[in-house]
């Protein structure tokens, strides 16, 4: 036998040694974020947090020799099946739920909590990757734009039950798969400039700055295109349009939830609320800021200590590392998720069936999405979203899902050859 | 088409990448404003330590308290000495002392506090607090060290100190840190829980030279500290100090105790030491000297030091004797000085005879008795049971295990069964004249002055005794002492057979021990002599008194004094004077004492 034909030759170990190695750097952080010099205990007493998400590495490997082992047909076959029983489990959460920080999002099985909205995206994952396998599936065509944006949209529906906005937020990456598939540009463009809108008008003190921008732009297309009525009508409609948006989106904020309206507010304006919500951002802000090039090193941070931010562990892990390791240790980490995502993205243009590309797709998507705004919270350059780092924060329903995600993936990208074949 | 499309998301994973990066660079190493806000706007958490419970004594005066002191904090990071010659004379410290406290605490950590100079005083707290603002990295934190203000009843009352390692790990929950006091001997060593109080924590916003800039989210987070409960103590300081003032130079214990409940009034462990020496920053190295003086300061003698005997348990012989039967008031012995020595009395006597001349034979001849009920025909059997239905009976009496004092390391004594003489003769290999040395309290039997002075109670009481104690009230609650001082415990000997005891040691008094005879305090007690193989026999004198109300019991043993009659006899006498009559009269006895020369 040819060294070529081990099935171990055959797994991306590119992808998994740089899935381990972030594994690795984020249980470490996470013992930083716990640790407390009044009361030192060891990375591996399982009374803090550092110690139980060992239990989660151990659990998750074993999740990866499950998935390894098991018959690579199996996950385009439990597509479907595993997609309704998620979707029933997202309906059920709001009701059986156990409620934390006003969402039900959470299910208690004994001293364990697991989070279904976190499992819902690899099985949404496979789902769209399976609906839309088929050749005559084309993006260019409106009917079957709606037959994906369905499948997305009824677990984002449920989330919202929860309600779990992050999460659900995070179902919108889906769009860089269907991107790839062939979704029209048009959308695309539409869709920027609208969260572009968005953000400027609800940064911006008076909107009448964004009024006078966006009117001196159109007017310029007027004067540069030809001076027809009917097209000037319609680009001073859309300037309408967009200013009453603006006004309109200032006006929808101060109606949402207080505690999402200061999560968005705090964006542009940390100092609204220095010691309440904005008190993540700015203490994050300082934390990571005050790390320097080299950071203050292991241990040694000042600000990222006593479980003061709840999610310290969770979605603020960044900032820890920021704090301890300085930029350099920022950089690390960023290339490595750049070098990750980029190395997927190799994987899924050799898939030689698009199930596997879809799929593969939909990895990128999600791992791209929560790597972005995880970080760009932290540093505030997006609100507050409560969504964790992957393979870096703390719990196991996070670690368990992107595990399983990436995994099925490698799993696919292993059998690729075989894939082809059969379907071929 | 769409062959372009994974190239633009390759480019805009990049540009996401760059954009985080750039922005990490601009706050991270572009701009310090985030060090200085993180540097002047730090989360300390500061515990908050709770006072440690006082101690008063049974009439409300202080025996010990807390007061104030400071240590001297340093961030390293922070520090900046300038001058090092003045910065030494200014805190009185060497140069050699501030490189090597201050190296170490580097090594510890650069941005966390460390002590650089431990326990200041408040008058040198004071001198220093306006130089402080010199040197930034230093600030001050404030504890609390016990203090007593009479010097008095330091065994008793124990000391507090760092915790060891050993005691950190037996901790299972997990209050204690590194570096808390705890009570390590003595009262601060049993009420240890009570006293302690519970911890607080306090979360303040400070800058990295510790100061404070208010509390973290208006303190929602903080708790609060809870002071120790504060103990009432049994002890009666006034006779505390004066029996002190008499053991003065000498080498013993006094135990008095209120028979009626059991309240220590005084617990004298002489030579004794200044329980100040034991606080604060010389704490190790006084605990060295104390520990390797020979004279043994730190051995709490009323409950650690083991004697036997001698001739007082010639009382618990005769009660025992009269309980079960073997001895009537009109039981007589000869005086037959071939079983073993006695000294020039009248013979044969009865029981109170017996008792008032302290009669060697009689009560070699009346333990056969006891012991040899002929009730196995093996001699050796025989006297084995006898042995352990004596010892069954004389353990009623508070002997041979600990009396369960609310004071650590409490010694037990001995009363021997069949066991301990089949483990040193062989099973079957001893009888009767193999164990009649502890007919007259010799022999393999120890019990400690607390049990003597027990002893006294239970005959004060006719038959019972409480457990003695030393706390009587917590945060002034009588009942939230441990059950058991508030149980009594019945020695199992009818109340009437006390009677011609009582009887008989008032009138010992003017035999063996006339130096004790105080005029109008009726006293019953019992002279002894502690044989000591190594030197001077041990002098000891038990006796309560009034004898027909008795308010205090009391043993007394002074070391090496010869004859139970003369130092240990006059002691007591005093310390009841002192107690009853709030004054002492008969000063040449108290200078007979207090010189001590009794030999």
């Amino acid at each position: 036998m040819r060294q070529d034909d081990l099935y171990i030759n055959k797994i991306d170990w590119i992808s998994i040694s740089i899935y381990a190695v972030l594994v690795i750097i984020g249980w470490i952080n996470i013992y930083a974020a716990v640790y407390d010099d009044q009361s030192i205990k060891s990375i591996f007493d399982f009374s803090i947090n550092s110690g139980k998400q060992l239990v989660w590495i151990g659990t998750a490997i074993l999740l990866i020799t499950v998935i390894m082992v098991a018959d690579y047909r199996l996950f385009e076959n439990l597509a479907l099946p595993l997609y309704i029983i998620f979707l029933v489990f997202l309906l059920i959460t709001p009701f059986f739920g156990k409620e934390i920080n006003g969402q039900r999002a959470w299910f208690e099985i004994g001293s364990f909590r697991l989070q279904p909205a976190e499992f819902a995206k690899f099985a949404t994952a496979l789902a769209l990757a399976k609906y839309m396998e088929r050749s005559t599936f084309d993006l260019g065509q409106f009917k079957y734009q709606l037959q994906a944006l369905a499948i997305i949209a009824l677990p984002v529906a449920f989330i919202m039950l929860q309600p779990d906005t992050g999460t659900a937020m995070v179902y919108s990456a889906f769009f860089v798969m269907l991107y790839r598939e062939g979704m029209p540009q048009g959308y695309y463009i539409f869709g920027l400039s609208f969260v572009a809108i968005t953000l400027l008008s609800l940064g911006l003190e008076n909107n009448i700055y964004l009024a006078i921008g966006v009117g001196v732009i159109i007017l310029i297309i007027i004067l540069l295109g030809k001076k027809k009525i009917g097209r000037i009508v319609s680009l001073l409609g859309i300037w309408i349009l967009i200013v009453g948006y603006s006004y309109s989106i200032d006006y929808v904020v101060s109606k949402l939830p207080e505690h999402q309206q200061n999560r968005i507010m705090v964006l542009f304006n940390p100092n609204i609320d220095p010691l309440g919500v904005g008190w993540n951002v700015t203490q994050s802000k300082i934390a990571i800021g005050s790390g320097g090039f080299f950071g203050k090193g292991y241990l040694e941070g000042t600000q990222t200590k006593f479980d003061f931010v709840p999610e310290q562990h969770t979605d603020f892990i960044f900032c820890t590392l920021g704090e301890e390791f300085g930029w350099a240790g920022s950089l690390v980490v960023i290339l490595l998720f750049c070098a990750l995502l980029l190395r997927l993205v190799m994987l899924a243009e050799r898939q030689k069936n698009r199930f596997s590309r879809i799929y593969g797709y939909c990895v990128i998507s999600i791992l791209l999405f929560h790597f972005m705004i995880n970080i760009a919270m932290t540093i505030g350059l997006f609100p507050v979203v409560g969504i964790p780092l992957p393979f870096f924060s703390y719990g196991g329903s996070s670690l368990w899902s992107f595990t399983i995600l990436l995994f099925i993936f490698i799993k696919l990208d292993s059998h690729r050859i075989q894939l082809l074949s059969r379907i071929g | 088409m769409n062959e372009q499309r994974p190239i633009t998301i390759i480019i805009v994973i990049i540009i996401i990448g760059a954009v985080l990066l750039t922005k990490l660079f601009l706050i991270q190493v572009m701009d310090d404003s985030f060090l200085k806000k993180a540097e002047s706007n730090a989360i300390q958490r500061v515990v908050d330590h709770p006072y440690r419970g006082l101690v008063y004594d049974r009439t409300g005066k202080i025996l010990v308290y807390n007061y104030p002191i400071f240590d001297l904090m340093v961030i390293p990071r922070e520090f900046q000495v300038g001058d090092t010659t003045r910065f030494c004379e200014i805190f009185k410290i060497s140069k050699e002392y501030l490189v090597e406290t201050y190296t170490a605490a580097r090594k510890y950590s650069s941005v966390k506090p460390s002590p650089l100079i431990k326990q200041i005083s408040t008058t040198d707290f004071a001198r220093i607090q306006d130089f402080l603002i010199d040197y930034p990295g230093l600030f001050v934190m404030t504890r609390s060290v016990r203090s007593y203000p009479q010097a008095s009843a330091a065994n008793a009352l124990g000391y507090i100190g760092e915790i060891s390692s050993n005691q950190l790990e037996r901790d299972s929950s997990k209050y204690y840190k590194q570096g808390d006091y705890v009570g390590l001997s003595g009262v601060e060593g049993y009420y240890e829980n009570e006293l302690r109080g519970v911890k607080g924590v306090k979360y303040k916003l400070v800058n990295v030279r510790g100061v404070d800039k208010g509390s973290f989210k208006d303190g929602s987070f903080d708790t609060a500290s809870v002071a120790g409960k504060n103990l009432i103590s049994t002890i009666d300081l006034e006779l505390q100090e004066y029996g002190e003032k008499l053991m003065v130079g000498k080498r013993g214990s006094v135990v008095a105790i209120e028979p009626k409940t059991g309240e220590i009034l005084a617990m004298i462990s002489a030579p004794t030491y200044d329980p100040n020496v034991l606080t604060g920053a010389l704490f190790g190295k006084n605990y060295m000297v104390l520990n390797r003086d020979e004279t043994k300061p730190l051995f709490n003698r009323p409950i650690m030091a083991m004697y036997p005997p001698g001739s007082i348990f010639k009382i618990v012989q005769s009660l025992v004797g009269l309980q079960t039967g073997v001895l009537t008031p009109n039981t007589t012995y000869a005086c037959n000085r071939s079983l073993v020595a006695c000294h020039n009395h009248p013979s044969p006597s009865n029981l109170f005879g017996a008792i008032r001349n302290s009669c060697n034979p009689y009560y070699h001849q009346a333990y056969r008795a006891m012991i040899n009920r002929e009730v196995s025909t093996s001699t050796f059997k025989d006297t084995e049971i006898g042995l352990n239905v004596w010892r069954e009976a004389v353990i009623k009496f508070g002997l041979g295990s600990p009396l369960g004092i609310d004071l650590k390391n409490e010694k037990g004594g001995s009363i021997p069964s069949s066991k301990l003489y089949d483990r040193i003769y062989g099973e079957g290999r001893w009888k009767y004249s193999t164990i009649y040395s502890l007919s007259i309290g010799q022999g393999e039997m120890l019990v400690t002055p607390l049990q003597m002075a027990n002893l006294a109670a239970i005959f004060a009481n006719k038959g019972y005794y409480y457990p003695p104690h030393m706390i009587k009230a917590i945060d002034g609650d009588a009942t939230k002492i441990p059950e058991e001082f508030r149980t009594k415990r019945e020695v199992g000997v009818d109340a009437h057979h006390f009677d011609l005891i009582q009887d008989a040691m008032a009138q010992a008094i003017y035999g063996t021990a006339a130096r004790a005879v105080i005029k109008d305090i009726e006293i019953a007690g019992k002279t002894g002599t502690a044989q000591n193989p190594q030197g001077e026999d041990h002098s000891v004198f038990i006796a309560f008194a009034p004898k027909d109300n008795p308010q205090i019991a009391i043993a007394v043993y002074v070391e090496n004094a010869g004859w139970g009659g003369r130092a240990a006899a006059s002691t007591a006498s005093l310390m009841i004077e002192k107690y009853i009559r709030r004054e002492v009269t008969r000063l040449d006895l108290e200078e007979y004492v207090i010189i001590g020369k009794f030999m």
